[in-house]
C-alpha cells in the first residue's frame, strides 16, 4: 500500500501554478500557414527589454507525411467522423474527412477500429519541476521563501530528464503548462512545453506562448507563511496580491513612461515587478489556483481592481457555484473529475463540476496536478462527462473531448493553434486503440508537431529518458 | 419490528448475473431473504410478498469490496482531529486497532457505496508495525454495526519509509521485527516471568508483543507494506522463518518475482496504477496486476485514495486494459478480497447463504459510461444520496436556494 499521505503531501506542495510564456520566434522549421492566426507576437516578454530572453529553440522533428485512415477522428469541433481520414504534412494537419488522399511518401496507418483525437493537453502540471524519483534533490516547485517570489521561472526548473514525462507522453499528452507549486500567494512564471524528448527545455518550449503567472488562494500560502512573517488569514492573502500589483502598477508607469522617449538612464530592473506589470499589460496570463467560490469572487474582484483578466481557476472544486459569474467573467475552470476532501476547501468538490460549469455557458477543462493523472485525462474527461450525462446534464462527447483539447489550448493562449483537428493547425494528433472515453483504450500513436514520439507497438517509438538507462528495468526485461 | 426484517425479501429479477464463484448467468434471479442470498438462478420462484428490483438488461455482481485505504478513519486529509488511522506515538503499535476509531458517519461512506463499493479494508498507515486493519460494511449506525471482521490482519511497514523506525537502514528494519518476533515468542514462554519483572527488558510493550502471537501462531495475516523487490524477498523470508502467514501490500516490482510469491502463496495487494518510479520502486509499472496473476499469484487490486475509493472500478477497468482478463479483474475485487481477509464463507460471491452486498449496474461496472442502479448491503437497499448529490441538488440551478 502507498502511503495515502502522499495524496496529502502531492498536494500541499503541487497545486499551484503560475506562469506563462511570451510570444517568441515562430517554429523556424513550421512556416505559419495563412489560416494559423500568429500568437500574439505583440506580447513582448517585458517592456523593460528590448531584447529576447530565454529564448524557445523548438525545431520542428523532420518526418515523412502521415495518413491514418478508416479511423473514428473526434475532430473536437463538432465532428465524429466514422472511417475517417486525416493528413499530416511538415508539421501541419493538411486534410480531415471521410477520405483523404496520401500525400507522396506518406506512412499510410490503417485506423481500423481506432481513434484518433487532437493531442491532449495539461494546462496544470507539475512535470520537470516535482521530477521523479521525488527526492528533496528534484523538489524545485515552490520557492518558498517569500509570499510573493512572481519573479521566478518554473522553466528554470524544468528537468527534461524527469522520467514522468515519456508516460505522460503515452497517455497521449501534447502540450502541458508547467507551474511553479501554490505556497506562494503567486508563485511565478509557468513553462509552456511541446511535450517531447529533449535535452533542454528551451527546445521544449512552445513557440509563441506567452507566459502563465502562477497565483494561489486559500490554505497553502496561509499554511506555509502563518508562522513565517505572513499572511496568515483569507483576508492577509488578499492584502499580499494588493500590495504587490500595486507595487506593479507603479514600476509600470515608471518603465511606460521611460520607453516613450528612452531618455536618460532606464530605471532599475525588478524582475518580481516585471511579471506583475506583464499581467497588467495583458502579456502574461494569470492562471489562479482556487478552490472556494467565495474566493473566487474575492479573486474576481482583485481582477477588476487593478484591470487584468484572470484565464482560468485551477483546481476551482467549488466552480459549479458560481458558474454564471465564472461564465460571465469569461474565465476558465480548469477542475479534476473527482478530487476532493483531501483538505477543507476541497470538502464540497462533486463530479459534476466540469458539467454544471458547461451547462452554464462557461469553459471547463479537466486538468491533472499530478504525474499519475495526466497520464489519462481522457478518463478523467469521460468520468466528468458522464457524471454529467446521468445528472441530467446532456453533455456531448464533443464537449468532453474539448475539456481536454482546445479549451485547454485557449487557457494557454494558443486555441488558434493547436487543440482541435482542422487543417493548419500543428499535428499535434493521438490514435487511440478504441473509443478514447472507454477505460480499456490507450494511446497507440502520439504525433508531436507531426513526430511519431510514442508508438506503444514499436520500442523504436518508446523514448527513455537518461533516469531510466540502466535503473528501470525496460518493459520485458528481468533486470 | 425484527418479524418484519426477517420477513424482508427482495428479488432482483432479469438482469445478466456475475456469481464470480461461477459463470455469469443471463436472466436470472437473485433472491434475498433476511439479508442474505437466498437463491441465484434462471429457476428461481419469486414469492409474492417481495419486492422486485427489475434488472432487465443490467449487470448484477457482488458488492466490490476496497483491500486499501482507509474508510471511517480520515474525514479531511488535512485536518489532523479527523484522522485516525496513525498512533503517532508508537512505532511498534502492535495492540494498535484501529476499530474504535472508525466514524460511522463518515460522510465518505455514502459517496462510496452509492458506487457500488460495499466493503472496506480500514487500515492503519505508518511506522514500522501500524497497527490492525479491520473489515467494514459500509452501512451502519454504530462500529459493531459495520464491522465485517476485526481484526484482519496486522499491518507492517517493510518499504523505505520503515527505515526511519529502525536506524535509517533497511538491515535495521528486519533485524528489528526479528527481534520483536522472537520477543513476543519469549515474552509466550515466559510470561510470569515478564510480569515479575525477573528477565531482560524486551523490545516492546507487553500488549503490543501479546498482539503478535496471533500473527506468529498463523491466526492473523502480516500485510506487509513491502515495494522494493529487495523488501519482498525480506518479507517472503520473513514469513517463512517464522512461519507466518503473509500478505503482501504495494508491490510494486512484485512482477520481477511474481514466480518466487507464487510458489510461497502470498496474495498480493496492488493498486494497479501506479507507475511513478522512485527510489523504492523504479520497476513499477502498469502491468504489474496481470504479471501476477499469469504467475498464479492471488491478487486483489486496491484504490488507495479513500476519498475516492469509488474509483476502484477504474483502478479494475485499467488492470483489465494491462493485462488482466476481466473475469479476473471482478475477482480481484470481490471474492479474492474475501478470500485474502478470511471472510469468503460470507463476502465476495452470490452464493446462497451469503452476505447480501448486492450491487445493479447499468452495464460493465468498470466502464465510466456505467451507473451505479441499486445497492445493497446486507440486504438492505441503499438509497442513492450523499452529501455530494445534496450539493448538486443545490446547485444545479442558479442562484441555490438555501
Amino acid at each position: 500500500m502507498r502511503n495515502p499521505e502522499y495524496l496529502l503531501v502531492a498536494l500541499a506542495i503541487g497545486c499551484a501554478s503560475a506562469g506563462a510564456r511570451r510570444t517568441e520566434t515562430a517554429n523556424p522549421a513550421t512556416p505559419a500557414p495563412p489560416a494559423r492566426a500568429p500568437v500574439s507576437q505583440a506580447a513582448a516578454e517585458s517592456a523593460s527589454v528590448d531584447r529576447a530572453q530565454y529564448p524557445s529553440t523548438y525545431r520542428r522533428h523532420p518526418n515523412p507525411p502521415v495518413l491514418i485512415r478508416n479511423a473514428t477522428v473526434m475532430t473536437a469541433t463538432g465532428q465524429e467522423i466514422r472511417n475517417g481520414s486525416i493528413v499530416l504534412r511538415d508539421g501541419r494537419i493538411v486534410a480531415v474527412g471521410e477520405k483523404a488522399d496520401a500525400p507522396a511518401g506518406a506512412v499510410v496507418v490503417d485506423g481500423t477500429g481506432k481513434y484518433v483525437t487532437p493531442g491532449l493537453i495539461d494546462d496544470h502540471s507539475h512535470l520537470g519541476v516535482y521530477a521523479a524519483p521525488g527526492t528533496d534533490a528534484e523538489s524545485d516547485g515552490n520557492e518558498a521563501t517569500n509570499p510573493v517570489t512572481a519573479e521566478v521561472w518554473a522553466e528554470h526548473s524544468f528537468w527534461p530528464q524527469d522520467p514522468q514525462i515519456p508516460l505522460a507522453i503515452a497517455g497521449g499528452i501534447t502540450t502541458i503548462q508547467a507551474l511553479p507549486g501554490s505556497a506562494n500567494l503567486i508563485g511565478g512564471r509557468s513553462a509552456i512545453l511541446k511535450l517531447i524528448p529533449a535535452r533542454t527545455v528551451q527546445e521544449m518550449k512552445f513557440p509563441g506562448a506567452r507566459y502563465g503567472l502562477k497565483m494561489a488562494c486559500g490554505e497553502n500560502p496561509k499554511r506555509v507563511y502563518g508562522r513565517r512573517g505572513g499572511p496568515s488569514t483569507r483576508m492577509g492573502n488578499m492584502a499580499g496580491y494588493r500590495t504587490a500589483f500595486s507595487q506593479a502598477e507603479a514600476y509600470r508607469r515608471k518603465w511606460d513612461s521611460w520607453n516613450k522617449d528612452k531618455k536618460g538612464d532606464p530605471p532599475e530592473r525588478n524582475l518580481r515587478l516585471e511579471s506583475l506589470a506583464e499581467v497588467l499589460r495583458g502579456n502574461i496570463y494569470v492562471q489562479n489556483h482556487c478552490y472556494r467560490a467565495d474566493e473566487m469572487a474575492q479573486m474576481v474582484d482583485l481582477a477588476h481592481e487593478f484591470g487584468f483578466k484572470i484565464r482560468s481557476f485551477h483546481h476551482a472544486v467549488e466552480a459549479y457555484k458560481i458558474a454564471d459569474l465564472l461564465a460571465k467573467e469569461g474565465t476558465s475552470v480548469s477542475v479534476w473529475a473527482d478530487w476532493w476532501g483531501f483538505k477543507e476547501e476541497a470538502m464540497d468538490g462533486i463530479q459534476q463540476n466540469a458539467a454544471l460549469n458547461q451547462q452554464a455557458g462557461g469553459r471547463p477543462l479537466l486538468h491533472s496536478d499530478s504525474p499519475s493523472g495526466i497520464q489519462r485525462l481522457n478518463q478523467e474527461a469521460a468520468k466528468a462527462m458522464y457524471a454529467g450525462q446521468r445528472a441530467g446534464i446532456p453533455i456531448t462527447r464533443d464537449q468532453a473531448l474539448r475539456w481536454i483539447t482546445v479549451n485547454p489550448a485557449w487557457t494557454l493562449g494558443l486555441d488558434s493553434i493547436v487543440g482541435t483537428l482542422e487543417p493548419g493547425k500543428m499535428a499535434d494528433v493521438v490514435v487511440w486503440s478504441g473509443d478514447p472515453f472507454s477505460v480499456y483504450s490507450k494511446a497507440v500513436q502520439v504525433y508531436n508537431d507531426g513526430w511519431l514520439v510514442y508508438d506503444r507497438n514499436d520500442a523504436a517509438h518508446q523514448p527513455r529518458t537518461d533516469f531510466q538507462l540502466g535503473q528501470v528495468p525496460a518493459p520485458g526485461s528481468d533486470r | 419490528m425484527i418479524a418484519v426484517l426477517l420477513a424482508q425479501m427482495i428479488a432482483i429479477t432479469g438482469g445478466t448475473v456475475y456469481p464470480v464463484s461461477g459463470p455469469k448467468i443471463a436472466n436470472a434471479t437473485v433472491l434475498i431473504r433476511d439479508g442474505k442470498i437466498a437463491a441465484v438462478g434462471t429457476n428461481v420462484s419469486v414469492p409474492t410478498d417481495a419486492t422486485r428490483i427489475d434488472a432487465a438488461g443490467k449487470w448484477v455482481t457482488p458488492g466490490l469490496i476496497d483491500g486499501g485505504g482507509q474508510m471511517g478513519l480520515v474525514e479531511i486529509g488535512a485536518v489532523a482531529g479527523t484522522r485516525d488511522g496513525s498512533l503517532a506515538t508508537d512505532s511498534v503499535a502492535a495492540s494498535f486497532s484501529v476499530a474504535e476509531g472508525l466514524n460511522p458517519a463518515s460522510v465518505l461512506i455514502p459517496v462510496t457505496r452509492i458506487e457500488g463499493i460495499t466493503t472496506a479494508l480500514a487500515a492503519p498507515v505508518g511506522h514500522l508495525i501500524s497497527g490492525q486493519a479491520v473489515l467494514i460494511d459500509l452501512d451502519g449506525a454504530t462500529i459493531e454495526q459495520m464491522l465485517v471482521k476485526s481484526p484482519v490482519g496486522l499491518v507492517v511497514n517493510l518499504s523505505e519509509a520503515a527505515k526511519d523506525e529502525a536506524g535509517g537502514s533497511r538491515a535495521g528494519v528486519s533485524a528489528r521485527l526479528r527481534r520483536l518476533l522472537r520477543d513476543a515468542l519469549e515474552y509466550e514462554r515466559r510470561k510470569v516471568d515478564f510480569s515479575r519483572g525477573q528477565m531482560q527488558p524486551l523490545s516492546a510493550a507487553a500488549p503490543d508483543l501479546e498482539a503478535l502471537l496471533p500473527v506468529l501462531h498463523g491466526r492473523l495475516p502480516l500485510i506487509a507494506d513491502a515495494e522494493r523487490r529487495s523488501d519482498i524477498e525480506t518479507a517472503l523470508r520473513l514469513a517463512k522463518e517464522f512461519q507466518l502467514k503473509l500478505i503482501l501490500a504495494g508491490a510494486a516490482e512484485g512482477w520481477e518475482i511474481a514466480g518466487e510469491i507464487a510458489a510461497a502463496g502470498v496474495p498480493v495487494l496492488v493498486q494497479p496504477l501506479d507507475n511513478i518510479p522512485s527510489y523504492d520502486s523504479l520497476g513499477v509499472r502498469y502491468e504489474n496486476a496481470a504479471l501476477l496473476v499469469k504467475a498464479g499469484v492471488k491478487v486483489v487490486l486496491l484504490e488507495t485514495d479513500t476519498h475516492n475509493s469509488r474509483n476502484l472500478r477504474q483502478q479494475a477497468g485499467n488492470a483489465v486494459a494491462y493485462g488482466m482478463s476481466w473475469d479476473q479483474a471482478l475477482r480481484a475485487v470481490t471474492l479474492s478480497p474475501s478470500e485474502v481477509f478470511g471472510v469468503a464463507d460470507r463476502y465476495g460471491s452470490l452464493e446462497p447463504g451469503k452476505v447480501a452486498n448486492v450491487v445493479v449496474w447499468s452495464s460493465d461496472p468498470f466502464e465510466f459510461t456505467t451507473g451505479v442502479e441499486h445497492v445493497l448491503i446486507r440486504g438492505k437497499e441503499i438509497p442513492l444520496k450523499s452529501r455530494q448529490t445534496e450539493l448538486f441538488e443545490r446547485y444545479k440551478k442558479l442562484p441555490p436556494t438555501y
